[in-house]
């Protein structure tokens, strides 16, 4: 079983990516399960075509210690089993805290025991605090990637998460999987990601173009794949699919310094202007 | 320096070292300041509390009408129930300071948040007990979740037509228990005290005692003394002390100051709102306790009150006087440490002597440096990050209830005879050559009791029983063990029995550890036991 933990920038397009990712591993026949790590309970939403179960912590909360996996693990497409954290409304609680149980409740009902290929953590934003690494730590999560852009804030968020990973790499053995770029069509993205990524010591496994279907599969709560399967943008995504299955290079990422981050921008996002 | 002094921080690293000698200095040598209230080196092994203990443990828990709410999981409100021999007695049928009152959060309620069931929680202990008043007090992981208990608590005051306050004194807050009493100072200041309608009449005896817990029933014996002399005992903070009365304390001619640490605050904020002064008085010991009598019969300044005073006293100490005697002569020669709060450490240093206790060393917890050096060093006092962060409010006069006291004149005169609105600190009392120690911690307490040779320790439970087991007596001055009052008159009659009987039946010092007798570590030639070749 692969344990896949998708972090990035918020707004970045973490859940959009990692559903249209795993839908295409589903299309290959994998088993898996997507775990949504954000308060909003809103990472499965394009597998399941809408907001379809109860949150772990929801359900935790209301019914008290005694738990069935099914209530709170629904199929999606491709039989991908969707299940959502949860949390609380914002500016109350602890979503944090939120994620380090709801994690350990899933672990109690066994969700991990079956016989899966992949278990995908979609994590709400930047690494903020603890709760937010729970799924680097204790080796929940082995392989990361992160989803950035060409902007800088997305680099700076990318670059910061690796600080994470980092600090986990020695204790809970998680290792950097790669750079997903999800392009903004910014300028000299792709060489620009690439040299980011290989600063980090690391690789753009993958360049996401920009495609305005995203958009209209997300309006009718699908993914691309299960949308359009013909279209170009799903062949894309399938392409991620195939890029992440295939992967062997896992790296302790090594993450720069503010000013190397803006010469690397300077260098490649001013080139040619 | 002393050489025990020397001696101590040699036994540091360079950054501890650097840090401690400026806790530590010799009364009469060359070093005439010291740093306190500020942080604790970590891992050096401190007998300080928490913000919290400060807020609720010392100044809020002991008012009994009121329902002390404590916002967390259940162990900060446990750990806060009944330990402190905070006495009450109950006014109107209504004691609350026996029960615990507890959110009890629990994992749920971190992650989404406790303010509902805080909510719940206040109307919970209104519709059950029918208090006065609600307070509520934060513990660590609410302020971490951030949960928003001041306007819990402005909803439950609308709701329930009753005093509801917040106080969010989390645990980490400061650099010990003494942010926590500041923050109690403030919420009591801003929502409790002046909300009565009393109004001040001149003539009257009327006083506040302000940082007077009644561990042990101090609070009783000291109002006992009071009232027999004729005075009008308007409210005491905190110890048996009441919302209901705390509400009519604007209305007192005069506010007598026991702890300063703790209540300093709210005497200078009460001086500057509502015009009262507020005078140093000590209860601790016969001497003391007769200065600060005189001293409050010289503010009221009225024949008949002085006569009386004197009387009193007359009474009060032919009562006593035969038995601190007797004690006396166990004690005469005695030599102790002194290591308490805020101001015990400074009050118990007479009432020793006059048994013929040397006190050679002693030490405040949590105290600044004011209550070492004196108030006159308060401008000179650094600010840093950590004081900053505890709230200093703005107080201006009550456009109505304000009302001066003294004439200018009066006031004038009286400050050059009586401590008012001054407190003189520790070291000025202390004879040259005892050591002043600020934080004391777990090694410094066993190596100086072992250098100084002295023979009793006056601390808390957290560190009696290193000193016990090291044969050297120790009684707790913070909840008086068992026993108590020790103020006033009989109270120190009290004590100096209490400390004959340990000086007597030195239990400690006949036990030999098991480490004196055998080695701690044995070992035989493993080919002679016919182990391994």
């Amino acid at each position: 079983m692969r344990q896949v933990a998708i972090y990035g920038k918020g707004g970045i397009g973490k859940s959009t990516t990692t559903q249209n990712l795993t839908a295409g591993l589903g299309e290959m026949g994998k088993k898996i399960m997507v775990v949504g790590c954000d308060p909003k309970a809103d990472s499965t939403r394009l597998l399941l075509g809408g907001l379809a179960q109860k949150t772990v912590l929801d359900t935790l909360r209301e019914e008290g210690e005694d738990i069935e996996l099914d209530y709170i693990m629904k199929k999606g497409f491709a039989n991908i089993r969707c299940v959502e954290s949860g949390g609380p409304e914002p500016g109350v609680g602890c979503a944090g805290r939120g994620i380090i149980t709801s994690i350990g409740m899933l672990e109690q009902l066994g969700a991990y025991e079956a016989d899966l290929d992949y278990v995908f953590y979609d994590v709400l934003g930047d690494v903020v605090c603890g709760g937010f690494a729970m799924p680097i730590r204790e080796g929940k999560a082995r392989e990361i990637y992160i989803v950035a852009s060409g902007e800088l804030m997305a680099m700076y968020a990318a670059n910061n998460i690796s600080k994470g990973i980092q600090k986990y790499a020695n204790t809970g053995g998680v290792r950097l999987g790669g750079i997903i770029c999800n392009s903004r069509k910014v300028d000299g993205e792709k060489d620009l990601i690439r040299a980011f990524a290989k600063e980090l010591g690391s690789q753009m496994i993958y360049f996401v173009p920009r495609d305005n279907l995203v958009q209209r599969a997300e309006i009718n709560k699908k993914t691309v794949i299960d949308y359009d399967e013909k279209s170009a943008q799903a062949e894309e995504y399938r392409m991620l699919a195939k890029a992440i299955d295939g992967n062997d290079m896992f790296v302790i990422p090594q993450p720069m310094k503010q000013e190397r981050l803006e010469q690397l921008m300077m260098e490649f996002g001013m080139a040619g202007i | 320096m002393s050489k025990a002094i020397q001696n101590i921080l040699d036994h540091y690293p360079a950054a501890v070292f650097r840090n401690r000698k400026e806790h530590i200095l010799e009364k009469g040598g060359d070093k005439k300041e010291i740093t306190a209230n500020t942080r604790t080196v970590p891992g050096i092994i401190t007998s300080r509390g928490c913000c919290y203990a400060g807020c609720k443990g010392v100044v809020l828990g002991p008012l009994q009408d009121v329902c002390v709410i404590v916002h967390g999981p259940v162990g900060c409100s446990y750990y806060a129930w009944g330990t402190r021999r905070n006495k009450a007695k109950g006014r109107n049928g209504k004691n609350f300071v026996q029960y615990c009152f507890t959110t009890d959060m629990q994992e749920s309620d971190i992650v989404f948040g406790g303010v509902k069931k805080l909510a719940q929680a206040i109307d919970e202990a209104v519709e059950l007990f029918h208090p006065p008043a609600v307070m509520i007090a934060s513990t660590c992981p609410v302020g971490l979740i951030g949960d928003d208990i001041h306007a819990v608590a402005a909803a439950a005051e609308k709701k329930h037509g009753i005093n509801v306050t917040a106080f969010s004194c989390e645990g980490y807050k400061g650099v010990s228990q003494s942010g926590g009493h500041h923050i109690a100072n403030n919420g009591l200041i801003t929502k409790v005290i002046g909300k009565g309608d009393m109004k001040v009449e001149e003539g009257k005896f009327r006083i506040n005692i302000l940082g007077e817990y009644n561990i042990g029933g101090d609070g009783w014996e000291i109002g006992r003394i009071l009232k027999k002399i004729g005075y009008e005992i308007i409210s005491v903070m905190t110890g048996d002390g009441a919302y209901e009365e705390l509400i009519n304390a604007h209305a007192a001619n005069l506010n007598v100051v026991q702890c300063h640490r703790s209540i300093n605050y709210i005497g200078e904020m009460m001086h500057t709102k509502y015009g009262a002064d507020w005078l140093k008085i000590n209860f601790i010991g016969v001497d003391h306790t007769i200065k600060s009598l005189r001293d409050m019969a010289k503010y009221f300044n009225d024949p008949s009150l002085t006569a009386r005073t004197e009387e009193v006293i007359a009474q009060e100490v032919e009562e006593v006087q035969e038995d601190i005697e007797k004690y006396r002569k166990i004690l005469n020669g005695k030599k102790a440490v002194l290591y308490v709060g805020g101001s015990r450490a400074h009050h118990y240093q007479n009432l020793l002597k006059s048994l013929g206790v040397t006190t050679v060393m002693a030490g405040y917890e949590f105290a600044h440096r004011d209550d070492y050096e004196g108030r006159e060093v308060i401008p000179s006092i650094k600010e840093d990050a950590d004081s900053k962060n505890i709230q200093e409010l703005k107080i201006a006069p009550d456009p109505e209830k304000f009302k001066m006291r003294l004439s200018k004149e009066e006031y004038e005169k009286l400050s050059k005879e009586i401590p008012l609105n001054y407190y003189a600190g520790m070291i000025k009392d202390m004879p040259d050559g005892s050591i002043v120690i600020d934080d004391l911690n777990h090694i410094e307490t066993e190596e100086f009791i072992k250098m100084l040779k002295v023979d009793i320790l006056f601390s808390g439970i957290k560190d009696k029983f290193v000193a016990q087991k090291s044969g050297v007596l120790s009684r707790q001055l913070h909840s008086y063990d068992y026993g108590g009052p020790y103020a006033g008159f009989r109270g120190a009659v009290n004590f100096a029995r209490d400390v004959s009987m340990g000086i007597t039946t030195p239990t400690w010092g006949y036990t030999t550890p098991p480490w004196r007798k055998e080695p701690a570590i044995t070992a035989e030639f493993a080919v002679a036991a016919g182990g391994a070749k």
